[in-house]
């Protein structure tokens, strides 16, 4: 049954309602599958009980002749996400044990489309890294490796688990979240596809919080309809989440199609930056002539704010996470450090041991520009930094309809290769304006680099119109023909 | 007695000094039974912890969602101030750590506040009406409250209680207007009283849901304002002007002495009425306040707007003014309309068909009287505004005297029975039969001949002595002015 795994979601779907197999066989073989890739550290829970009472549900409705969307389909879900009565630390030991008794509106939408849990994935803690290293858990090993090499790689983050899952068969689709990157730079560095839907579309509820204007869940999928399938059944407004967005779900599915014709590709000159290496360019162009075969004019853009993104970025997020992660302080859940003394020694030996180095330096960066004194020359600053790039964006889809650029400025790095924090954030430098301007982007794989390494293509789209990331993604799918599997070695 | 509207000066070595107060009210919306964010219930006394969602817990994930009724109860807050409604505000958090502060920040508004500037109109002597001062309303922001510590249930250990975590508050902040301990204690009455007729909050400063920071500094008269302290979490109008009171001769007493005053915020221990250090600035938390990403921001449109403002009850103020225009003393319109519940009263006796002056008189007078010697309030007594006004409508008609309704009203706080059935049953209706009246008259006069005589001889104020004879022949049921008429046609 191993063949199972290697199949997209919308043909285990397709399977399933016509018989060809069972959501029991489908939920069984992903279980073997996620037991027998522990040394990929993809999962830091596995929940193969759950994934299979799902199943059992789903051969029921299908029985009854009404199988949800994604009845069948057993996900894996990020550890941001909270799950009932399943651990869901967010990748940090402050969180290690915590067990919640509430479902997030994102997994809540999943299972009532009849969608099972094979388990928690692994992440970067509280989402903040772009190497899945800084995880309470360890490191995620990518299933890619350079040819002939076997150094360990990361499968990039933060949503690391979710892409190396998908990448290694052990997982049809799962959830990612995108605050700055977070689901198209993995996906790029694992050869599959992800995308950030617009903010708002998907409910924040229950989804640990990094930085709230940013944060936004999507899905990630071996292929572009898997992910529409998958976004269909998470988006919704959410009346708990006061930024969700009230709008109907379009059928996203339904309405692909690779056809491009009268549509613009914005290219914009801003993003060919030094230092990315031609490799990454040449597959842009090459994604340029995949757009206009498929019937789309490709225009220069420009987005002139863009090397201010990184910085402003860098500012906003820590800022709100420096805020967001102050409940985590040892008085009603999670870790409580055991020390003499009062409240505040309380507190600062909890978050001094509780925390990792990485998440202890974005919230020093969050608290000082928030500070009296530093204020408006970093926050207020970077706010307005914020607007004007949405600006850029908005006077950009006056001439295009959607924007086509490299997803990340190189291939995945190994475990350990990047120490520098500041050259780690560097890997979401193509990623961060689209998030800072909360509009739909979408991460597709184009080809291998010299090294046998995958690399993506990066599609931004107007606010709301995830159609065209999609069709546009699909265009550059059909076209780059990408079916390099990592061989198997774990 | 000494005249309440001369400036209140506190005397040091150096001459006189004024005091400036300001104060910022944290009013909670008890017209909300939810919290601000939570949906959570907000009852007052409940066990510990049995009042709190994910939300208030903050729970990893959980998002705040606004309560609508809370922010229209504080526009119409804003709207019987007379101030300004902000059509855009947003919320802002202000980060500090405490174990009572779950999220590890306080939702509320320091850049962009619901309401704007407003004033409040307060009396610095009831008796007169031309002692009007304007107190100004700087701004209301809608915030959440935080939960409690209870250092009192273990040795060594402190519990939290999260019930009051998340619970709506109203901060209205006053200009630093006030001179006085008496003009800041007329303010918090006026304010009260606007606050219980919006029906936004119950002003019940026992159970905490009204409570008063304390601005205080001191300066020459017409000088630079000083440096001030603040007082927090006063909950008793008593206690805010006892602090007044005592900072201002402690303030006096430092800068005379070759102190300065720091800029710090203070406690008050009302068992030994002082007020002590709590922190100094330099202590000051960096609250680190930015917009919360949480929430969009708040935009009211008109029809909101509109709904908010024909909501709004008659005022005190303009309700004063309405009870002085139909006739009433002002001060017993001020009296009238000082709390929500005397004017709803007295508003039920005039629909009732009471005549106003009558019935303010009544009220103010045999009311009130009645209602403090029997320690009753208007909540708790058996008369009913319908009753009292059949009460005065047998006195203005004639029906009985004013002695004869004292009785009536004695015996209804009694036994709660209706005017009319107690005079009937008893028979104290009053007669006007002068048949009768003429008869004990003469019996009077016959009895005593030699006080006619005196009468006749030039001592006119004999006649009342004849009154009240006939008045106690007749057991009080005489018509008084009938008695009047009969005895004058008698003897002059």
């Amino acid at each position: 049954m191993s063949e199972l795994t290697s199949k997209t979601i919308a043909e285990l779907r397709d399977g399933f309602r016509s018989g060809d197999f069972t959501a029991r066989e489908i939920a069984e073989t992903y279980n073997a599958a996620v037991a027998a890739a522990k040394t990929l550290n993809a999962y830091t829970v596995e929940t193969p009980e759950d994934a299979l009472a799902a199943a059992q549900a789903a051969d029921e409705a299908r029985g009854n002749g009404d199988p949800g969307a994604l009845a069948g389909i057993p996900l894996g879900i990020k550890d941001l996400f909270a799950t009932r009565g399943v651990d869901s630390t967010a990748g940090s030991n402050i969180l290690k044990g915590f067990k919640p008794t509430y479902e997030s509106t994102v997994t809540a939408n999943l299972r009532k489309a009849g969608a099972g849990m094979l388990g928690k994935l692994n992440m970067d803690e509280f989402a903040m890294g772009s190497s899945n290293e800084t995880s309470a858990y360890g490191p995620v090993l990518s299933p890619w490796r350079r040819k002939g090499s076997n150094v360990g790689l990361t499968p990039g983050g933060s949503s690391g688990g979710s892409a190396a899952a998908v990448a290694a068969d052990i997982a049809p689709g799962v959830t990612g979240t995108d605050t700055g990157g977070s689901i198209r730079q993995p996906a790029a560095f694992v050869g599959i596809c992800g995308i950030k839907p617009t903010y708002g579309r998907c409910s924040r509820w229950g989804v640990v919080a990094f930085a709230s204007s940013l944060d936004q869940a999507g899905p990630m999928a071996k292929t572009v309809r898997d992910c529409a399938i998958l976004l269909e059944a998470m988006a919704g407004f959410d009346p708990k989440d006061s930024t969700s967005l009230d709008l109907p779900v379009p059928q996203w599915e339904a309405n692909l199609s690779s056809n491009l014709n009268g549509k613009r590709v914005g290219i914009p000159k801003e993003y060919r930056i030094d230092g990315v290496p031609a490799e990454i360019n040449a597959l842009w162009d090459q994604g340029i002539e995949w757009l206009k075969d498929a019937g789309a004019t490709p225009v220069e853009i420009s987005l002139p704010h863009t090397k201010y993104a990184l910085p402003t970025y860098y500012i906003i997020a820590p800022a709100e996470a420096s805020s967001n992660l102050a409940r985590y302080d040892g008085v009603r859940y999670g870790m409580r450090a055991a020390v003499e003394g009062g409240l505040d020694d309380m507190y600062g030996a909890t978050r001094a041991g509780g925390f990792g180095a990485e998440v202890k330096r974005r919230i020093m960066i969050g608290t000082y520009v928030l500070s009296a004194g530093f204020y408006d020359a970093y926050f207020t600053k970077a706010q307005k930094v914020r607007a004007l790039i949405k600006q850029d964006f908005r006077n950009a889809f006056q001439q295009c309809d959607v924007i086509l650029t490299p997803t990340a400025p190189s291939a995945a790095f190994g475990i350990g290769e990047t120490t520098d924090p500041l050259a780690m954030y560097l890997n979401d430098v193509f990623a961060v304006p689209a998030s800072l301007a909360g509009l739909p982007a979408m991460s597709v794989p184009g080809g291998l680099d010299g090294q046998g390494l995958p690399l993506g293509l990066h599609l931004i789209g107007n606010e709301l119109d995830e159609q065209m990331v999609l069709n546009a993604g699909l265009a550059i799918e059909e076209r780059a023909g990408f079916t390099a599997r990592p061989e198997k070695w774990w | 007695m000494a005249d309440s509207t001369a400036p209140y000066r506190v005397k040091g070595d150096t001459g006189e000094w004024e005091v400036v107060v300001g104060l910022e009210v944290h009013a909670q919306i008890t017209a909300s039974k939810a919290k601000m964010f939570s949906g959570a219930a907000t009852a007052f006394g409940a066990e510990p912890n049995t009042q709190v969602s994910l939300v208030d817990a903050a729970m990893p994930g959980m998002l705040p969602v606004p309560n609508q009724e809370c922010i229209r109860q504080a526009v119409r807050t804003g709207m019987a101030l007379d101030a300004v409604i902000n059509r855009w505000s947003r919320f802002d958090r202000k980060n500090y750590f405490y174990a009572d502060l779950p999220q590890g920040y306080q939702i509320s508004q320091l850049y962009h506040p619901l309401v704007g500037p407003g004033e409040v109109e307060i009396l610095l002597d009831d008796k007169d009406e031309n002692s009007v001062k304007q107190i100004g309303i700087e701004r209301i922001h809608v915030e959440q409250d935080a939960g409690k510590l209870m250092h009192d249930q273990h040795p060594t250990k402190s519990y939290v209680d999260l019930n009051r975590c998340g619970v709506a508050l109203m901060e209205i902040v006053s200009r630093p207007d006030m001179r006085s301990p008496a003009e800041a204690g007329a303010y918090l009455r006026k304010l009260r009283a606007i606050l219980r007729y919006v029906g936004s909050c119950d002003g019940n400063m026992e159970e905490g849901s009204m409570r008063a920071d304390v601005n205080v500094s001191v300066r020459k008269p017409g000088g630079e304002f000083g440096t001030r302290t603040e007082t927090k979490n006063v909950n008793s109008v008593r206690f805010v002007m006892a602090v007044i009171e005592h900072e201002a001769k402690r303030q006096v007493e430092l800068i005379e002495e070759g102190g300065e005053v720091a800029q710090e915020t203070r406690l008050y221990d009302p068992d030994k009425n002082v007020t002590r250090s709590l922190r100094s600035k330099e202590d000051a938390h960096d609250y680190r306040y930015f917009p919360d990403p949480d929430l969009l921001p708040l935009e009211l449109d008109e029809a909101f707007l509109e709904e908010c403002r024909s909501s709004l009850p008659e005022l005190p103020d303009a309700k004063r003014k309405r009870y002085e225009g139909l006739g009433i003393t002002p001060y017993n319109a001020g009296v009238l309309t000082a709390e929500v519940e005397t004017a709803r009263w007295f508003d039920a006796l005039l629909d009732a068909g009471a005549e106003p002056r009558q019935g303010a008189n009544w009220v103010v007078a045999e009311l009130f009287g009645a209602l403090n010697r029997r320690n009753e309030t208007l909540a708790t007594t058996g008369i009913s505004p319908v009753e009292a006004a059949e009460l005065l409508k047998l006195v203005a008609d004639g029906t009985i005297s004013g002695t004869l309704a004292k009785q009536v009203f004695e015996i209804m706080l009694e036994t709660g029975d209706a005017p009319s059935r107690i005079v009937e049953e008893r028979g104290l209706k009053q007669t006007s039969d002068t048949g009768a009246i003429d008869a004990e008259i003469d019996k009077i006069l016959a009895a005593n001949a030699d006080k006619v005589a005196e009468y006749k001889g030039g001592k006119p104020q004999l006649f009342g002595f004849f009154v009240g004879q006939t008045m106690k022949a007749m057991q009080g049921k005489a018509n008084p002015q009938v008695v009047n008429e009969r005895l004058r046609a008698k003897l002059d």
